[in-house]
């Protein structure tokens, strides 16, 4: 890919415990995207993250930043690079504004007061600018990390679940905060535990497992690839069991027999809706209401990471 | 910033931000050490020091002053330094400094560089305060500024090496507290080795810290008990073994990187 700002091959890590966090995994991540990491806890996500960012020493592989190795051009990788850690850690008596000043002077930036301002004003911080890091509240001091991180005008944000712990006002918040700086051109790296956050904002979605990429597509590929439908049909009248007639379709009985339940796939040439509908008021059964429901990410995720478990 | 140059505002930007600090804490880092050390200056010096016989022909008060001020700025410059590296680690902060573009060469110089300004300031205001209470001469001021600089450096260093070592609070305190200390006290911070009978004096040859109080205290009165050479010999070596080390830690990334 010629336009990846990000170019991950074969990347392991070991932990000097055994714990084989990752298994060679190959990422790319496309310029100005948003991209969503998707995992288990312990799936291999944070150590991802870590090794980009040179927090975690990798055991295997390279990291391309814009075309240049991390670990040899370091100091061009890491300037162009923000990071947002799971963890709230702070200097709990630095006040926002030192703290923010200080990020962008270990980044290698000139002072600049200006960009400070705007960049505070910009995450609503501008009021708080002279709290102490510790009476601020868990969205304030989230807001004040994100802030760090960009402080150094970096084109990649790597955020490891930037709404763990957010209530769901802060989240939607922090959803309009990431738009906003993708439409400024920065390329966004999230990580989450909630599959509608990945759902509502990532351009590509990638799943994490075991240490082990097992998916990494753009979000509606990915949902329309594996997702399914389900249609459901109220019946007139109870069922008891389901007319051999209808074998072919693999159809299920729910809720007593009262509701028909058949599910397929979206890709299919022929889905078998006509053809089953067809069937069924050949056959007299009568049905109430009709419904269709197309599988959420969620169950795409959870249906992939059980798959590569039970391998 | 320039690709591969030097990030000078990193480093300054870790300065400011240890000075900040010490500005903060400055009961602990400057007002207690002066008086602890102010204590000793009263009791030796003024108090009972008449009673006590000359060293190498210096008023015992006097004698002890260089002495003193190098156990004060040992102990303070571990603990600056050690502390200055291991706070981050302890609250997780860490992150941000080996996530940034900013060499291992450059994290050392703005650390201890940072520990070395506050050592040096708490030197001279316990220096200061020695001349209220004892009659101190410097004989070579600005070789006693040079040794003073360079066993600041030698400590500031080991600190850090200690504060990437350490694991828990106990264990920053430990080395200080237990070997330092010491070191200071059997290292002729009190009397002269030339005192000592055999095989002391031999043994006491093998304490580092005979020669850096040696060296020091023969930047104010002209004797020492050691050549001077060897003095900066030691400082030298010192210096040489933490940096030593340090270079080690950043290139396996030992209790810094998993």
């Amino acid at each position: 890919m010629t336009d990846a700002i990000l170019s991950i091959r074969g990347l392991r890590k070991a932990y000097a415990s055994g714990t084989e966090a990752l298994k060679a995994v190959d990422l790319d991540i496309r310029r100005g995207e948003i991209f969503a990491l998707l995992g288990p806890n312990g799936a291999g996500k944070t150590t991802l993250i870590n090794i980009v960012c040179g927090i975690v020493t990798p055991s295997g592989g390279t990291v391309l930043v814009d075309g240049k190795d991390h670990l040899e051009d370091y100091r061009h990788a890491r300037s162009r690079i923000g990071l947002v850690p799971q963890e709230l850690t702070t200097d709990a008596f630095e006040s926002v504004l030192s703290t923010v000043t200080f990020s962008r002077g270990l980044f290698g930036k000139r002072r600049d007061p200006a960009k400070i301002e705007t960049l505070l004003k910009r995450l609503s911080l501008w009021d708080k600018r002279k709290a102490k890091m510790m009476e601020l509240s868990g969205g304030m001091k989230r807001r004040v990390m994100i802030a760090k991180a960009l402080s150094h005008e970096p084109d990649i944000l790597f955020l490891d679940e930037p709404t763990a712990g957010v209530d769901v006002e802060l989240r939607r918040d922090m959803w309009d905060i990431v738009r906003k700086l993708k439409s400024d051109g920065t390329t966004i790296i999230l990580t989450t535990h909630y599959i509608e956050e990945a759902e509502e904002m990532a351009d590509r979605v990638g799943v994490i497992s075991r240490g082990e990429l097992i998916a990494a597509e753009d979000k509606h590929v990915l949902m329309q690839k594996l997702g399914r439908k389900t249609l459901k049909l109220t019946l007139a009248e109870p069922m008891a069991e389901i007319p051999g007639e209808l074998a072919e379709w693999n159809l299920e009985l729910e809720d007593e027999g009262h509701i028909l339940c058949y599910r397929f796939d979206t890709n299919a040439e022929k889905t078998g809706v006509p053809s089953l509908l067809r069937r069924v008021s050949d056959l007299g059964i009568g049905f109430k209401d009709l419904s269709t429901r197309q599988s959420s990410l969620e169950d795409i995720f959870v249906g992939l990471v059980h798959e590569e478990r039970a391998k | 910033m320039t690709n591969g140059g030097f990030n000078g505002e990193g480093v300054y930007a870790i300065y400011r931000f240890e000075m900040a600090r010490a500005l903060r804490t400055l009961w602990q880092s400057l007002v207690t050490p002066v008086i602890t050390t102010a204590l000793y200056f009263v009791v030796f010096g003024a108090a009972i020091g008449s009673r006590m016989t000359d060293m190498d022909g210096i008023s015992f008060g006097a004698f002890i002053v260089p002495g003193l001020t190098l156990l004060s700025v040992f102990m303070q410059s571990i603990f600056n330094a050690s502390f200055g590296i291991y706070f981050p680690k302890f609250t997780g902060t860490i992150y941000e400094l080996l996530s940034a573009p900013i060499s291992s060469l450059e994290t050392v110089l703005a650390y201890v560089g940072a520990a070395v300004t506050k050592s040096m300031v708490l030197a001279l205001v316990t220096l200061a305060t020695a001349t209220l209470f004892v009659d101190v001469r410097v004989e070579h001021p600005l070789l006693m500024l040079m040794f003073l600089f360079l066993i600041t450096t030698a400590f500031c260093l080991l600190g850090f090496v200690i504060g990437i070592w350490a694991q828990n609070f106990e264990q920053l305190q430990i080395i200080p507290m237990l070997i330092v200390t010491p070191l200071t006290f059997l290292g002729g911070a009190f009397y002269s080795i030339s005192a000592l009978a055999e095989p002391w004096r031999t043994v006491t040859l093998f304490n580092p810290v005979v020669y850096l109080i040696s060296g020091f205290r023969w930047t104010f009165f002209g004797v020492a008990d050691v050549p001077v050479w060897a003095s900066v010999a030691v400082m030298l070596a010192i210096i040489a073994a933490c940096l030593t080390a340090i270079i080690w830690v950043f290139r396996t990334g030992y209790r810094l990187k998993q």
